[in-house]
């Protein structure tokens, strides 16, 4: 066998096929095997805090690819998606708790409503664009976040709801482990789905509609159609990640899905890279993990200044923010570019000229 | 009848503070075509600053006031040129998230500075309350109205007839001609987050003296939203309409609907109004149509 991670030194593509294979090269396909088996092998070895934090960074990953598929992908921008969360958290929430359906029929429940939902709030992009849209999706935040904390009946209110994890004849989901796996199979699936998707006529017609709508229309896209569209599948996934926090979480309330949460999701995808599926891998891995290392570092250091940890809620922000504004001035693309850029210097390393 | 023009005055001193913060916020827009998440925090560290100066250093509030106001300049020139330089001629979705990285920056910046309970401000305004007919007004409502139209009545006047001015409003028209004539663009940007930063302190300040200061009074950063929304984006009288118009209604809505609903209608109404303004008119009431060419 030929090793898989020796790179293609460019591109040979010699008809359409090729050009739009999902294994450019077939070495590739092995590579990918190689690294699923890696990941699907690693809880076997790590401590519970890790797989957890794994299982974070992954159910961060579904959503951000779904808000990618709106925002990087269709170029509507949303910020409502910490709202989205929530309908698919409490969508399941009730469903299970209250209705005792089983959760694998409460998660793609939790995706469809929220995917309808999504559509709803969605409905304006025909008439909006840019600015005004984003103002639009803040609004649906708002309203969410507001009938979702005043719908005592259904909702708990302000108290939230408590949720069970899932259960598998008999299995229950409780050991971190075995959510892994649960939330790794529903991450593959997505960014399989996700993948495809742009290689289809619809995720075609999703990044003509970003790259000039009206160019877009005039070769026969319906804007209005595709956009809705976009906003409900984006949505779909967001659900199912919201639902599938819910169950990990086991809890449910109102400040879980404020507005602080849109923002992060937009910086995952902004930092991943607009318009990349595996970026916004990157991206949910980068942003879950900050708050985690700086609070490490900032238990490192306290040694030194131990005035450190009063600060540390304010040093989150001032770094989350600062980490925003760098990455848009120093990579707009985010860091699946800077992975590219590695990539391709390898590609004819070490012969790059 | 009494209440409900008890609750119309307190909308319209309300909705006059939102006009102030909505105008720097029409400005940076008109200017330089970025919205600006960050004025809630403007707003704040310009109420703070002037806070301190009164508390810890026993300047008079007039004097604190010109402090702020002159900090608050010198901040929006400093971050005009640091952070939105390089944004410039930038996609949307750019120029909103420097913002918003910019709002959780300063954000950070306030609750390591300044913590997070709740202050007050020591009482500038006398607290005997005045009276109009039969209803009951505290001073400092008048104070607020009265100091926000001066305010916008200078801007009027600034943006008509100083030469800054109307460099401002050709360079809003059309950058490249204005260019042209010798105008300084980024000059003309720098001047207008200077002005957001200065109308955003006063907006602050007058809020921070009715309610007390904390962090959440950096929400009015995105109440403001609905309010330049509304009156349509690149509109100066139209921020001024939409603010009143949304101090109003959400006052009323304050008054008679949150006992129905059991409290926090209020905050989510200028939404509600937001959305369903944008569905009959996507420019806002007043806001420049934009016509698209491929």
């Amino acid at each position: 066998m030929r090793n898989p991670f020796v790179m293609d030194c460019g591109e040979f593509h010699v008809n359409y096929k090729q050009d739009m294979a999902i294994w450019k090269i077939s070495r590739v396909r092995m590579r990918v095997f190689i690294l699923l088996a890696v990941f699907a092998v690693f809880p076997m070895f790590a401590s519970d805090y890790v797989i957890g934090l794994a299982t974070l960074c992954g159910i961060a990953a579904i959503g951000a690819i779904g808000l990618n598929i709106l925002t990087g992908f269709t170029g509507q921008i949303s910020i409502g998606v910490g709202a989205f969360l929530g309908v698919g958290g409490y969508t399941s929430a009730i469903l299970t708790a209250k209705l005792g359906l089983s959760f694998w029929i409460a998660m793609p429940t939790a995706g469809i409503i929220t995917a309808v939902v999504g559509g709803l709030f969605g409905l304006p992009s025909l008439r909006l664009k840019g600015l005004y849209l984003a103002i639009a999706t803040l609004a649906a935040q708002v309203i969410i976040l507001f009938v979702i904390s005043r719908w005592d009946s259904l909702t708990g209110g302000t108290a939230g709801m408590v949720l069970s994890r899932p259960e598998l004849g008999g299995f229950v989901f409780y050991s971190e482990r075995s959510y892994y796996y649960l939330m790794f199979i529903v991450l593959v699936i997505t960014t399989i789905f996700t993948l495809n998707l742009f290689r289809s006529r619809v995720g075609r017609a999703f990044i003509a509609v970003r790259d000039r709508d009206v160019a877009a229309e005039v070769m026969g896209i319906d804007l209005f159609k595709y956009k809705v569209l976009a906003f409900i599948v984006s949505s779909f996934f967001v659900g199912i990640a919201g639902a599938l926090l819910g169950h990990y979480t086991m809890v449910v309330s109102p400040e879980l899905y404020s507005i602080t949460v849109s923002i992060e999701y937009l910086a995952i995808i902004l930092v991943g890279g607009l318009g990349s599926v595996f970026g916004s891998i990157y991206g949910a891995v980068f942003i879950t993990l900050l708050p985690v290392v700086l609070r490490s570092g900032v238990e490192l250091l306290s040694g030194v200044f131990p005035d450190l940890s009063a600060v540390l809620i304010g040093m989150k922000e001032v770094v989350f923010g600062l980490v925003i504004i760098l990455f848009l001035i120093y990579e707009p693309q985010g860091l699946a570019k800077i992975w590219k850029n590695i990539k391709d210097y390898f590609k004819l390393w070490p012969f790059s000229y | 009848m009494i209440f409900f023009l008890q609750m119309l005055v307190t909308g319209i001193v309300v909705g006059s503070v939102y006009a102030l913060v909505a105008l720097g916020f029409v400005l940076i827009y008109k200017s330089s075509d970025a919205i600006n998440f960050a004025q809630g925090e403007f707003l704040l560290i310009g109420t703070y600053v002037c806070l301190t100066l009164i508390t810890a250093y026993n300047i008079p509030f007039v004097a604190a006031l010109l402090i702020a106001l002159i900090f608050s300049a010198v901040l929006g020139f400093v971050i005009e040129r640091i952070v939105l330089r390089p944004f410039i001629g930038e996609p949307v979705i750019s120029m909103i998230m420097a913002t918003i990285g910019l709002s959780s920056v300063l954000a950070g910046i306030v609750h390591i500075t300044w913590g997070h309970e709740t202050r007050v401000f020591p009482k500038v305004f006398s607290e005997q309350p005045v009276k109009l007919g039969e209803i009951v007004i505290a001073p400092v409502y008048l104070w607020s109205l009265l100091i926000v139209f001066i305010m916008l009545g200078i801007f009027t006047l600034f943006f008509k007839y100083s030469k800054l001015g109307i460099a401002m409003r050709a360079t809003a028209d059309d950058q490249q001609a204005a260019m042209s004539m010798g105008i300084s663009v980024k000059m003309i940007f720098a001047v207008a987050w200077a002005i957001a930063a200065i109308v955003s302190a006063v907006g602050g300040i007058l809020l921070g003296n009715i309610n007390g200061v904390n962090a959440s009074l950096s929400a009015i950063g995105l109440k403001v939203l609905p309010v330049a929304i509304l009156g349509g984006l690149d509109s100066i009288p139209g921020a001024i309409i939409g603010g009143l118009i949304i101090g109003i209604l959400e006052s009323l809505t304050g008054g008679y609907l949150d006992p129905l609903v059991g409290g926090g209608l209020k905050e989510v109404m200028p939404f509600v109004i937001l959305v369903l303004i944008l569905m009959f008119k996507p420019y806002g009431l007043f806001g420049k149509k934009e016509i698209e060419r491929v």
